[in-house]
Order: C-alpha cells, then sequence, then structure tokens
C-alpha cells in the first residue's frame, strides 16, 4: 500500500544512505534570476551544467513590467541569467520571448512539467508543480548548483499528510479560500515536514488552475511539497501543450499518469479534513498566511488569544494598523494588485474581470498576467479592456508587486489587496500593508476601496 | 566549508515566532554580489530601537517558532553567516531554510528555548556531536538536529564531492529512465501554445 507520495519517492530514488538519505533524480530544473549565487557557485569550482536539456530558465523576479528598467542592477540581473543560459546552453525564456513568464505558470503551461515528474526550482512556490501530479519543491542555492552540476539531489523522506476537502464550495469560495483555510487551521507550520496530498471531492472538482493555487500555497502552510493525483481532466489539459509528448507518446504516458495516485488504505502520518460548507472568501489581516479569517469576521482581539499569541497578534495588529474588534469589511485598501503564481492564471483574470466588467475601482491597482500566452489569452478575450475601463492598470508578466523585486512596490504604509501569497512584513516593499486574497475578492476591493465580500458581487454574473 | 563540532559564544535572543526570510534579508538586496557581504543586510528592516539580537559579537541566535519559514532563498542564510552566526536556536525551522544553514555551517537547532531565554544575553556552549547546548553556570539542554546534518556540519561536507561517489549510478539511472520514459526529456514539438483556459 503506497500513498501517491510514495510512488513518486520510490521512482526518484538512485541510491538510499544507510542514514536515510537518499540521492533523487531531477527530472525538471527551472531557473530565474535569483539563480546567479548558485552559477557563481559552479565557476568557483570550474564545473558546467550536467543536463541543459532538462534545466529551462525564466526571467520573472528582476523582470520589468512595464517597459525597460532604467534600474542597472535589475538589468544586470535578467542580463546574467540570459548570459548563464547562453553559456551553459540550456533554454530560456527570457525577456521578449512568447513563453515568458512566471515559472511556476510557465513550466505548467508550456507541458515542461508533467505528471510523475521531480521538480526543483531555486524558489519556495515549486510545490505548485505538484498540482500535476508531479512532486515539486524549493530549494536554496546551493542544492541549486548541486542539481546543475549533478542533476540529483539528497534528501531524506518527509513525512506524509493528507488534506481532504469534502463538500462542494460555495459561489465567490476557490482554491485560494481553501488554502488559506487550512493555514489558519493548522498554522504556518502546520504541516512542516510533510509532504501533502490534497484529496476529497472538492479537490477534484477544482479545475487545474485551481489545483495550482492550491498547491502552491502549500509551502505557507510550512509543507515541503502539495499534490493531486492526475486525473481525466489533468489529462485532457495536458494534451497538445507544446513540450508534452504528442500523439501515441502522449497516451502512453497518460495510462501511467492515471495510475499516480494513493492506494485505497494507504496510511498517512497525518489527516485533517475540511468541510466546504465552513468555508467562505477569506482574507488576512495579519503579517503571516496564518492569520486568515472568513471576510464576515471582524479583527481578532491579542486579549482573548493565548500568551504566546498574543504577543505576535499585536505586533501583526501593529504594524497592519488594524484595531481588535474592527469589522475586516471595514478595513479601507489604498491600492490593489493581482498577479502572482498564485492567481495570474486566465482563470483568475477572468473571476476578477467578471466582477470588475462594468464597474469602477476607486482605488488604484495592478494587474499582472501570470505569463505572456495568459497575457495574449486575456487580450483576446478582452479582460484587458475590463481592467483598463475600471481604471487598473494592464502590466507585462513577471512576479512584480508579489515580490517588489523590478521595482513595482507598494510604498511604506499602504495597504493593498492582494492576489499573492504573501503578507509578510515588507515584502511587497518597505512597510507595505498587504492583505492576501482570492482574485475575485481583490477585485471586489477594488470597486468598494476596503476589504470585501465578493458574493454579492457576483449575483446575476457568470 | 569547514566543518565544527563545538562553539561557544554569545547568545542573543530574537523572540518573534514565524521570523520569515523576508525579514531576514528583505528582497531588494538580493542583487548584491555574496562577496560584497550579506551581514549588514540581516533583519535590515527589524533593526533600531535597541533590537535584543543586535548585539556585536554575537554568534548565536535563540528565536521563535518558524523560524526562517517563507522563501527558499539562501541569502538568508548568508545574512546570518555574514553577520558572524554559527547557529540558531529555535523551536522550529522552515524545511528549505534548515537545509540552506546546514549547508553553509549553520546549525540549525531544534530545541525548547524556554529555559535557554532566561540565560539571555549570555555565553552558550554548543557541543554538536553530543546534542546540547549549555548555558554559562547552567545545566545543559539537549538539541533535535537531523542526523544526516550533523555529520554533514562536523564534517564541513559539501554535498557535490559526495554525490561524485554516485556517477555511475547516476548515469545508469538516467539511462533507464530515459528508455522507459522518454517524454521526459523536452523536445518542442513546435505545437501551437494551446489556449490556457480550455477547462472552463
Ligand atoms: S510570483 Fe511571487 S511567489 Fe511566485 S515565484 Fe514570483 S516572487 Fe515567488
Amino acid at each position: 500500500m503506497r500513498t501517491l507520495f510514495d510512488r513518486l519517492w520510490d521512482a526518484h530514488v538512485i541510491r538510499t544512505r544507510d542514514d536515510g538519505a537518499a540521492l533523487l533524480w531531477v527530472d525538471r530544473h527551472y531557473l530565474h534570476e535569483g539563480s546567479h549565487h548558485a552559477f557563481a557557485r559552479l565557476a568557483a569550482r570550474g564545473m558546467g551544467v550536467a543536463h541543459p536539456a532538462l534545466t529551462v530558465g525564466v526571467a520573472d523576479h528582476y523582470v520589468p513590467t512595464r517597459g525597460p528598467t532604467t534600474d542597472p542592477d535589475i538589468a544586470r540581473m535578467v542580463a546574467t541569467l540570459e548570459g548563464n543560459a547562453a553559456a551553459h546552453g540550456f533554454a530560456l525564456f527570457g525577456r521578449g520571448d512568447p513563453r515568458q513568464g512566471i515559472v511556476h505558470v510557465v513550466g505548467p503551461e508550456q507541458g515542461l512539467t508533467l505528471p510523475g515528474m521531480l521538480v526543483v526550482c531555486g524558489d519556495s512556490h515549486t510545490s505548485t508543480h505538484g498540482a500535476l501530479g508531479a512532486w515539486g519543491f524549493g530549494i536554496g542555492a546551493t542544492e541549486v548548483a548541486h542539481v546543475l552540476a549533478t542533476q540529483t539531489v539528497w534528501q531524506r523522506k518527509p513525512r506524509r499528510m493528507r488534506l481532504t476537502f469534502h463538500g462542494t464550495p460555495a459561489p465567490g469560495v476557490g482554491a485560494k479560500d481553501m488554502a488559506l483555510h487550512w493555514i489558519a487551521a493548522l498554522g504556518a507550520d502546520g504541516a512542516r515536514g510533510h509532504a501533502v496530498e490534497y484529496a476529497g471531492p472538492a479537490v477534484r472538482g477544482l479545475p487545474v488552475s485551481g489545483r495550482l493555487t492550491l498547491c502552491n500555497l502549500s509551502i505557507e502552510g510550512g509543507a515541503r511539497c502539495g499534490m493531486v493525483a492526475p486525473d481525466a481532466a489533468l489529462i485532457d489539459w495536458l494534451r497538445g501543450r507544446p513540450f508534452a509528448p504528442q500523439g501515441a507518446v502522449f497516451d502512453r504516458a497518460a495510462e501511467g499518469w492515471a495510475a499516480l495516485a494513493s492506494d485505497p488504505g494507504a496510511e498517512f502520518d497525518a489527516e485533517h479534513s475540511f468541510d466546504m460548507a465552513g468555508i467562505a472568501p477569506v482574507v488576512t489581516w495579519g503579517t503571516s498566511p496564518e492569520d486568515a479569517a472568513p471576510i464576515t469576521a471582524s479583527v481578532p482581539d491579542p486579549a482573548r488569544a493565548t500568551p504566546e499569541r498574543a504577543s505576535r497578534m499585536a505586533e501583526a495588529l501593529d504594524y497592519m494598523g488594524l484595531r481588535p474588534g474592527q469589522r475586516l469589511t471595514d478595513v479601507a485598501v489604498d491600492q490593489v494588485f493581482i498577479g502572482s503564481c498564485t492567481n495570474a492564471r486566465i482563470e483568475d483574470l477572468r473571476a476578477a474581470a467578471a466582477v470588475l466588467a462594468g464597474r469602477r475601482a476607486v482605488v488604484p491597482g495592478m494587474v499582472s498576467p501570470g505569463s505572456t500566452p495568459v497575457r495574449r489569452q486575456a487580450e483576446a478575450e478582452g479582460l484587458d479592456r475590463i481592467f483598463v475601463d475600471a481604471g487598473l492598470e494592464w502590466v507585462g508578466s513577471g512576479c512584480s508587486m508579489c515580490v517588489g523585486m523590478n521595482g513595482d512596490r507598494v510604498a511604506p504604509g499602504m495597504r493593498c489587496a492582494s492576489s499573492t501569497n504573501r503578507n509578510f512584513r515588507g515584502r511587497q516593499g518597505p512597510g507595505a500593508r498587504t492583505h492576501l486574497m482570492s482574485p475575485a475578492m481583490v477585485a471586489a476591493a477594488a470597486v468598494t476601496g476596503h476589504l470585501s465580500d465578493v458574493r454579492p458581487f457576483l449575483e446575476g454574473r457568470g | 566549508m569547514s566543518g565544527w563540532s563545538h562553539h561557544a559564544g554569545l547568545a542573543v535572543l530574537l523572540d518573534r515566532a514565524n521570523v520569515d526570510t523576508d525579514q531576514l534579508i528583505p528582497a531588494r538586496f538580493m542583487s548584491t554580489p555574496r562577496a560584497q557581504g550579506y551581514g549588514r543586510f540581516l533583519l535590515h528592516d527589524l533593526r533600531g530601537d535597541g533590537a535584543a539580537w543586535d548585539v556585536p559579537g554575537a554568534s548565536i541566535l535563540v528565536a521563535g517558532p518558524n523560524f526562517g519559514c517563507g522563501s527558499s532563498r539562501e541569502a538568508a542564510v548568508y545574512a546570518l553567516v555574514d553577520a558572524g552566526f554559527r547557529a540558531v536556536i529555535a523551536p522550529g525551522f522552515g524545511d528549505i531554510f534548515a537545509a540552506n544553514a546546514v549547508n553553509n555551517g549553520l546549525l540549525p537547532a531544534v530545541a525548547d528555548t524556554g529555559a535557554l531565554m532566561r540565560a539571555l544575553p549570555g555565553r552558550l556552549a554548543i557541543d554538536l556531536a553530543v546534542g546540547t547546548i549549555t548555558p554559562e553556570g547552567g545545566a545543559a539542554i539537549g538539541f533535535d538536529l537531523d542526523p544526516v546534518w550533523c555529520v554533514k556540519l562536523i564534517n564541513g561536507w559539501d554535498d557535490i564531492d559526495l554525490t561524485a561517489r554516485h556517477t555511475d549510478d547516476i548515469t545508469a539511472f538516467a539511462k533507464r529512465r530515459r528508455e522507459q520514459a522518454p517524454w521526459l526529456w523536452p523536445q518542442t514539438t513546435g505545437a501551437k501554445p494551446p489556449s490556457t483556459g480550455r477547462d472552463q
């Protein structure tokens, strides 16, 4: 009896040491501009890239989203990746490439991530790729250098956790809410040391885009990775993607993918289940993704929390400029951002556009599609017009205001409703105040100028 | 990287939970070449007002739960190492941070910090092989560390060197995998990029 994770683990072990560490084969290694430390390490040892064909670079963290940058540091970061791609001969979706975008959007979209793969990247949100029945996890620069040099990675087997979602989501509730809900319930380290498998009818019912969102946020609950077993919907979604196998080869591969599942009765080290009936649209109020609550709730009161939690909560509220007991829907926002590897796929943009169509945003904001193909698709559907007519800025694809490395930042003290994944202090810029929520909820906040329940805005729409 | 098995030094307290790597080093500093030193970026935006941890000469940081959660940026470890830290002691760590720490000779010791906190700031002695932390004039407490990591820290091992011993195994594995699943080696088909939203 094996879990899905056991199957993926077993398929990649080259050798296990007596102490339990295993040497694992890496099927796909994604790089971005932040990989410069790893290349410096490689150069210091005089080593090259062992398998450039299995290595793919994407410019996302530092790419400008509004035309060429004037910042020499930012330009140098993107140019360094281009230089390394040229020197080592791996594919790069860089500036101006029609496939460019955020690495965790681009990999699945291009069919470069496939079920059964072990995928690594020097980025914690590599957990995203698990939505395709793959095992994706983030690694640090030393490990990136190791993968470049050997196409392998050393790991100890994580424990296995299953998170089961029963029922069906109410309108206006989706993968982002499911993710923030479980992280609030179990804590930002609730799944630490575990490989998480998402299961249950509500997960099965998610489109692939939603599964990508759910797996993306696994790391925010401390999980090593998150995954969903492949099904017919996924296999259909993969068919025809540029780097996926085609024709008869695809069919042969798909037979194997369909077998990637946990055996009925397979044992997990931890199990939790959630009922969709108890999940409303969620927003965060603090500085950790675990600081999340239904939009219908109020800012929590540290006086009612355990002493340990109280001081952290008070600090978070102080940073966020919130009062205990204040209704979340009374919290005014200064700006909005729709983007990131969490929620900038075409389905996310459609969900936001469905709220914004025919309405005006009362605060400024930016919409950055997850990839250049998503951008083209959105433009073909006229979504860009909806955003622009609502008063939001439609920009190019990249990590953008999720992390602010390219200069797209939230100013100190400003409050941003954001479809991203981290509300850490200073994440969107020094002193920035971030509230995480789904793209539809961001759109609702844009229209009202405060945190808002999206559900009334959906009445009579899509 | 050189190994170590004992360290005694000044320990300071960073009494916060969930100190993420964005706080350990804000993103805007990460384009700096490492050779310029990352110590000055450590906890940059939390500095000031006599922060208890900000003591010259400190080499051990005692921190709150879930230390180093968030981004995989190894620069967070560089900032600690370049600022002179050899060990962080906390009730728990982000997984990627802990692995990065070990790869740079920084000990991520999992321990109940309650007893230690009362001894801070003060000197602590760490014995890696035995797995103990001893406050000056106090009783030793144990800490948890993956045994694989412990051996690696003590020996200062570099994974690339260790892996080189398995080159034949790796080559054989890759050959087998390619025979069984040739599609894992990407070849663009030139197929039209599909619509990104066919599933709704
Ligand atoms: S969009 Fe944000 S979370 Fe995703 S890879 Fe970029 S910086 Fe990381």
